[in-house]
């Protein structure tokens, strides 16, 4: 299993991925700044979160322009998976792999705390596959532009053909569902050919009872399970 | 040449900073004011003397990064008189 994890200026996140990872496959990623212009062979690549560039313009704006997300496009037009978290999915709508965009959220308060999602019926995706439909996952968000937004018809069409990963849904431990005023509830959502997907919550933060839960565990072992299948 | 790039949020696209500072208005006595929407004003100092050609390259400039098409809109404005 090949990964890389990408590092922008004020990327924060990349460090913890990489726990994460080596903890689950027993392989450390490997780390690519974003002025490289290839990446090696990969079966994944990740952008973790952070503030890429200080969030100046919009988040996610300067980062999608670097040099090695053209690199991450080759990679996901040849059919490569690729992942998102955080100012990582912002990053991927600001590419377009994704559809959409990140505003701030309703309440216009950075949000730090857990969150419950629902995992939805997709498409085929290995970002999926291995996740029981309507399975509820808990797991840290960290951000101040998480509220997904999108057109009318995109949002149909997303929700139509099963791009629509992720739902926010009520916890036990932290009240109500939608934490920042989100479309349809979205946490997350996948390509329309299932090998792109983008999260606002942090699996990587939930990786050990010690750290509040390991319900991320269990997603980033799904995904990691079925790209190597 | 300078250029004047004004970013504004879509008709329909949510401002929730707008209605906070539109409530904050409120409250410290300015009552008529209605709704507000928050933009961004990025002016540019670009070497090139055409008019037309700059227009256009300004605006290549806003649809590759300054603005996002899905919920932003853009106008140029070059000041006469340079």
């Amino acid at each position: 299993m090949r990964i890389a994890i990408l590092i922008f200026p004020g990327s924060n996140c990349d460090r913890d991925m990489m726990v994460a990872i080596e903890k689950l496959t027993g392989r450390r990623p490997s780390l690519v700044w974003h002025k490289e212009s290839c990446l090696d062979p990969i079966d994944l690549a990740i952008i973790p979160g952070g503030f890429s560039f200080g969030d100046y313009l919009r988040c996610g704006a300067l980062a999608a322009r670097s040099p090695v997300i053209d690199a991450v496009l080759d990679h996901a037009a040849r059919g490569g998976a690729v992942m998102g978290v955080c100012n990582g999915f912002q990053i991927l709508l600001e590419t377009r792999l994704l559809p959409g965009v990140l505003v701030k959220n309703a309440g216009l308060k950075y949000i730090c705390r857990n969150i419950t999602m629902d995992v939805c019926e997709t498409v085929d995706s290995p970002f999926t596959r291995n996740l029981e439909v309507g399975a509820r996952l808990t797991m840290p968000v960290a951000h101040n532009e998480g509220n997904y937004f999108a057109g009318e018809d995109e949002l149909a069409r997303l929700n139509d053909n099963g791009q629509i990963a992720f739902r926010y849904v009520d916890g036990p431990a932290h009240g109500l569902a939608n934490p920042n005023g989100s479309s349809l509830d979205i946490a997350g959502i996948i390509s329309a050919n299932g090998r792109v997907m983008g999260m606002m919550p942090h699996p990587e933060r939930a990786i050990s009872p010690e750290l509040g839960g390991s319900d991320g565990a269990k997603l980033l072992q799904g995904c990691l399970e079925a790209l190597v299948s | 040449m300078q250029v004047i790039v004004n970013i504004s949020l879509k008709e329909g696209v949510l401002d929730p900073q707008g209605q906070a500072i539109a409530r904050s208005l409120n409250d410290l006595g300015f009552q008529e004011v209605g709704e507000i929407r928050v933009g961004k004003r990025i002016v540019i100092e670009v070497n090139e003397p055409n008019r037309a050609r700059l227009h256009q390259r300004v605006a290549k400039m806003c649809e590759t990064l300054l603005s996002n098409a899905v919920i932003e809109d853009y106008d140029i404005d070059i000041p006469d008189g340079q």
